[in-house]
This record gives C-alpha cells, structure tokens and sequence, in this order.
C-alpha cells in the first residue's frame, strides 16, 4: 500500500518541479527583460536628443543651462557636481567605514561587535530625504556656516559629507565580512613572529582581503554617485563648473529630479536632456563596475 | 607485554645521560602547575613538564587530549582565543612569560611556532621570510637574512630562482619548509611545530624529519604529533597525554623517547604505542 503511493508522490513532484523550474526561469527572465527595456528606452529618447544636439557640444560645453535662454548643452557641470559629491562622500566613508571595518573585525569583543554592527547598519535604513534634511537644518547652518562663513545655504560639502554618512555602513560591512573571512590561520602566522594586534590587520589581513575592501569602496561609490534626493536638497540645484565645496551645484542626479518633478511636456528637447544625462550616468556606473572588476583582478592575493 | 610494533629511533640524536627529569641550567622552558581553561571547560590540569635546551620533545597522545593545547602555552597563543585562560607558571629562561607586564609580542619572537597546516601568507616567497624581520624592525641586510633562513630550511635550492613569485604556488612540502623558514628568520630560540607533518605525504614529511633533526643543533623544538613513529624518529624525549574523565588533558609519562618507546613506566603510555587505543 505505501509503495504506490509513493510512487504518484514521485510523478506528482516531478511535474511540479518542472512547473518551479519554469517559473523561476521566468522570474529570471523577466528582470533581465526589464534591464533591457530599461536601456533601449534610454537610448531611444537618448538619441532623439543627440538628433538635435551635437555630442561634442554635450561632452564639451561648460554651461548646462537647457530650461533657460539662451539654451546651453554642456553635461560638464553636472558632471563635475556628481564627480565632487562622490569623491567628497568617499574622503568621509572610506577612512570612517575602513577604520570600523577593522576594528569589528580584528579587535571588538563580540558583545562589542554585536552592539555596534546593528548599530552601524541603522545608519543604512534612514531615508535619503532625512539626510537630505539633516545636510540643510544641521551641517549647513549649524556646522559649515559657523566655520565658513560665506558657504552658501545649498553646498557640495553638506551633500558630501551626508552621503559618506550614508555609504558608511556599506564600506564597513562589506569591508568587514572580506577582513572575516581571511583565515585565521593567517593571523596566527603573524602573531606567532610577534607581530602586534595592528600589524596583523594592517600587513596581513587588509592585504589579503584587499580585493574584496576595494569592492565595498566602489559599490558604495556607485551608490554615492547614484544618490539623488540628499543631493537634491542639500547640494542645491545650480548646475556649476567650480571645485569650491561651498557654493551651490547640481548633479546628473539632481538634475533629473527636477526636470521630472516639473512641468516639462514629453517629447520636448528639454524633457530629452533627462534621458541623455541618464544614459550617461548610466555609462559612468558601467565604467565603474568594469574598473572595479579590473582592480579586483589586478590587485587579488588570493589566499586559497 | 612485548610491544608488536617496533620503532626506528635517530640514529644522530645526542643521547643525553638518562636522567629522565632534566634539571639544571641546561633547561629552556618549564611549565610549572599549569591549567588552561576555555570558558567553563578545563582542557589542560596540572601540566607540570621541563624541556632541554637544543633538543626535539615530542608530545604525543590520542586525539581531543590537550596536545596543542599544550603546545600554545609555551607562547601565549592561546589568549587569542577570547574565552581561554591560563594558570601557573610558564618559566622560558629563568622568567615567567605570563608574569604582569610581560609582553606576549616579546614572548613570540623569542617562540617561533609553526602551524599544523602549511600557512604561507599569500605574499611572494621572499615576503614570506622577510615579514617577521620587516615587522621586528630588522635594520641589516633582509636578503642575507632571507637567504640564511631559507638555506637552513633547506629550500633555498628550490626558490633561488622565484622569490619573487607568489608562495601559495609551492607545493605542501616546500610551503611548510617556508613557513619554518619564515619562523627561522625571526631568530627564535625555540620553535613549536603543531603536527608540522601531518598535512604532508611521505616523501615531504621525511624531508621535515630530516630538516628537524639537523634544527635541533641551533634551535630547541617542541612537535606535537599523533604519529608515533615520527616521535620515536625525530625526538629526544617523548611526553605522552591524554584526557581524563572530564576531558582535561594531562601528562602520564614524560621521558627520554627510547625510555617511553620501550619500557613504559605507565600501562597507558603502553597500550596507546602499542596502538590498543587511539
């Protein structure tokens, strides 16, 4: 009696297996489908743009004024606004979340360390818009204002210094799993030649997790330069090619906000620069993820 | 009781006289009433044992019974573990390394230790010997010092050619006979070999044999093993371990190692060599 019915078991379990495989397959499928829907509307408003603007003047021009007269193309601006917001970000992530990597992993006590990760890792569950906030009413006002009087109420410094604020937890963790995962018997090696507690995270551990802290370095740069709502209210909105951290500027991100929040028409010129800046973020955090691969590669010492 | 088994003893070792409790200047290291502890669970009770300056001791016994336990505390590698503690008196010349103040980092440059499985850092074959000279503040000549250390593990031949190349491309045998190099280029006085061997096949672990034997003139070893015929090959006294009843691992018999191999005082110490247990 129990043997044939294991058998419909068995019948019945492969047909619903081959119905998981196929559905899986399909959830696969589906966000493959969407990433290339995503690119090809991309690229078809992408080039409609480029039908009326020459890309020399896009990757060229130093004004970025498309909602204005006279009309200017130039991404350099915004560029140079994304590129100071995540070079600024990561001055105030990498060394923070580096330094707390290394301490959770080589030197916290574990009532410490089970403390201080959920701790960190709050960090990363406060909305953007809230850090967008605390860059305005706090760090503008309150912090740079003091120190440099002449910063502007909307500044790349505040947008910089809340995005590292925000990656921070990125570095840190992702930095912190490669540092613990580097054998212990690494470790031991060391102290058994008499090496102290920071030489074995330093000459050691770091340099043999070095492709997996590179790796956290530049996700959470990928996820600095693709920030948009902390910039956009804390960096301001005035596209500028300058370095000074003080004044006002806008990113690609920012950029894209506010001409989608406004009342631009579809199909006009001005509703295709969001698109075309677009496909050149996207571009940008492509590059990005191939460097990274590049770097990992290069610079590995595998310990297995 | 005539052991079945019979044992190849090193024919160059120095026989010392047959004082089985060595005493006298000529000791190096002594554990005095040691006990370790990790957590609530006591591994070691009561380890009381001297070592012999510029001589192999073997310490031998089933698996689970405190060897390497034992082992580490020779150079406070068990404090690395967060729960461990340790008990009594460790006297390395004279002076008690777990007094207060003293400096576990001193401990382990004066204590090279090399690991069960080959661990080269996965730096390149110079990096490897040059580390604890680098990390040590060595001001001199590092090539010299990386040759000579290299020369007395006797790999230099192998890798004259490719220090610069990566260490985790050597094979098992050579990657251990680096690891000993690298403890060498600290220039330790003793060096604790944790189953040197056992990761090895044949040929490479008769090379380590070899390589220990002809250590022991400069250096004074310390080998955990659990294979008895490489401690009646390579060791001049033999400590043989077990576990009692709690699990706490203690010493039954410590003597010269042809003295354990052939007439044991203890009934254990005998039907473990003779492979009754373990």
């Amino acid at each position: 009696m129990p043997r044939p019915r294991a058998h419909a078991t068995r019948a019945s379990s492969r047909l619903s297996e081959r119905a998981m495989g196929s559905m899986l397959f399909l959830c696969a499928a589906l966000s493959i489908l969407t990433t290339v829907g995503i690119v090809l509307s991309l690229l078809g408003e992408t080039l409609a743009f480029f039908s009326e603007v020459s890309p020399i003047e896009f990757f060229s021009g130093t004004q970025w004024t498309p909602l204005f007269q006279p009309k200017h193309f130039g991404i350099l601006p915004l560029i140079n606004g994304t590129v100071m917001v995540a070079l600024g970000a990561s001055l105030v992530a990498v060394p923070i979340g580096l330094g707390s990597a290394i301490y959770l992993s080589e030197y916290a006590p574990e009532r410490v360390r089970n403390l201080v990760k959920p701790a960190l890792e709050v960090l990363a569950g406060i909305p953007t818009v809230v850090y967008g906030y605390f860059a305005l009413q706090f760090i503008t006002p309150d912090i740079l204002q003091r120190l440099f009087p002449e910063a502007s109420v909307f500044n790349a410094a505040s947008a910089s210094i809340v995005v590292g604020i925000m990656i921070i937890p990125m570095v840190s963790s992702l930095s912190e799993d490669a540092l613990s995962a580097v054998p212990r018997d690494l470790r031991e090696a060391a102290y058994g030649l008499g090496a102290t507690k920071f030489e074995v995270a330093t000459r050691v551990v770091l340099p043999a997790a070095l492709s997996g802290v590179f790796a956290s370095f530049i996700l959470a740069l990928s996820r600095a330069i693709g920030e948009t709502m902390a910039v956009s209210l804390a960096a301001g909105s005035t596209p500028r090619l300058t370095l000074n951290f003080l004044e006002s500027i806008q990113t690609m991100t920012a950029y894209i906000v506010q001409v989608s929040l406004g009342d631009t028409p579809a199909g006009t010129i001005e509703f295709r620069t969001i698109f075309a800046v677009g496909t050149t973020l996207f571009a940008i955090t492509l590059g990005m993820n191939l460097l990274s691969d590049w770097v990992i590669r290069r610079y590995r010492e595998a310990y297995r | 009781m005539v052991s079945p088994l019979r044992f190849e003893f090193g024919s160059s070792l120095p026989q010392s006289a047959g004082d089985p409790h060595p005493a006298g200047n000529n000791l190096v290291l002594e554990a005095r009433s040691v006990r370790v502890w990790y957590g609530n669970f006591m591994a070691l009770r009561d380890i009381s044992i001297a070592i012999q300056r510029n001589q192999i001791t073997a310490i031998i016994g089933p698996s689970g019974c405190g060897k390497s336990t034992l082992l580490r505390i020779f150079n406070r590698m068990n404090e690395l573990i967060p729960t461990a503690r340790t008990e009594g008196q460790v006297i390395f010349n004279g002076e008690d390394i777990y007094a207060d103040g003293t400096d576990p980092v001193e401990i382990r440059q004066r204590i090279g230790m090399v690991f069960q499985k080959p661990n080269p850092f996965p730096k390149s074959i110079y990096e490897n010997v040059a580390f604890g000279p680098r990390i040590n503040g060595f001001r001199g000549n590092l090539d010299e010092v990386v040759e000579h250390s290299l020369r007395q593990a006797a790999l230099w031949d192998e890798v004259k050619d490719k220090l610069r190349h990566s260490a985790l491309a050597l094979s098992g045998g050579q990657q251990q006979r680096l690891c000993i190099a690298r403890a060498l280029a600290v220039e330790p006085e003793v060096i604790l070999m944790d189953e040197p061997a056992s990761a090895l096949d044949p040929s490479a672990t008769l090379k380590i044999e070899e390589l220990m034997r002809s250590l022991a003139r400069n250096y004074t070893i310390i080998i955990v093993t659990h294979n008895m015929q490489e401690a009646a090959r390579v060791s001049d006294r033999t400590a043989f371990m077990l576990a009692d009843e709690q699990r706490a691992g203690h010493i039954i018999e410590y003597d010269l190692t042809k003295a354990i191999f052939t007439k044991p005082r203890d009934q254990r110490t005998e039907d473990y060599i003779t492979g009754r247990f373990g």
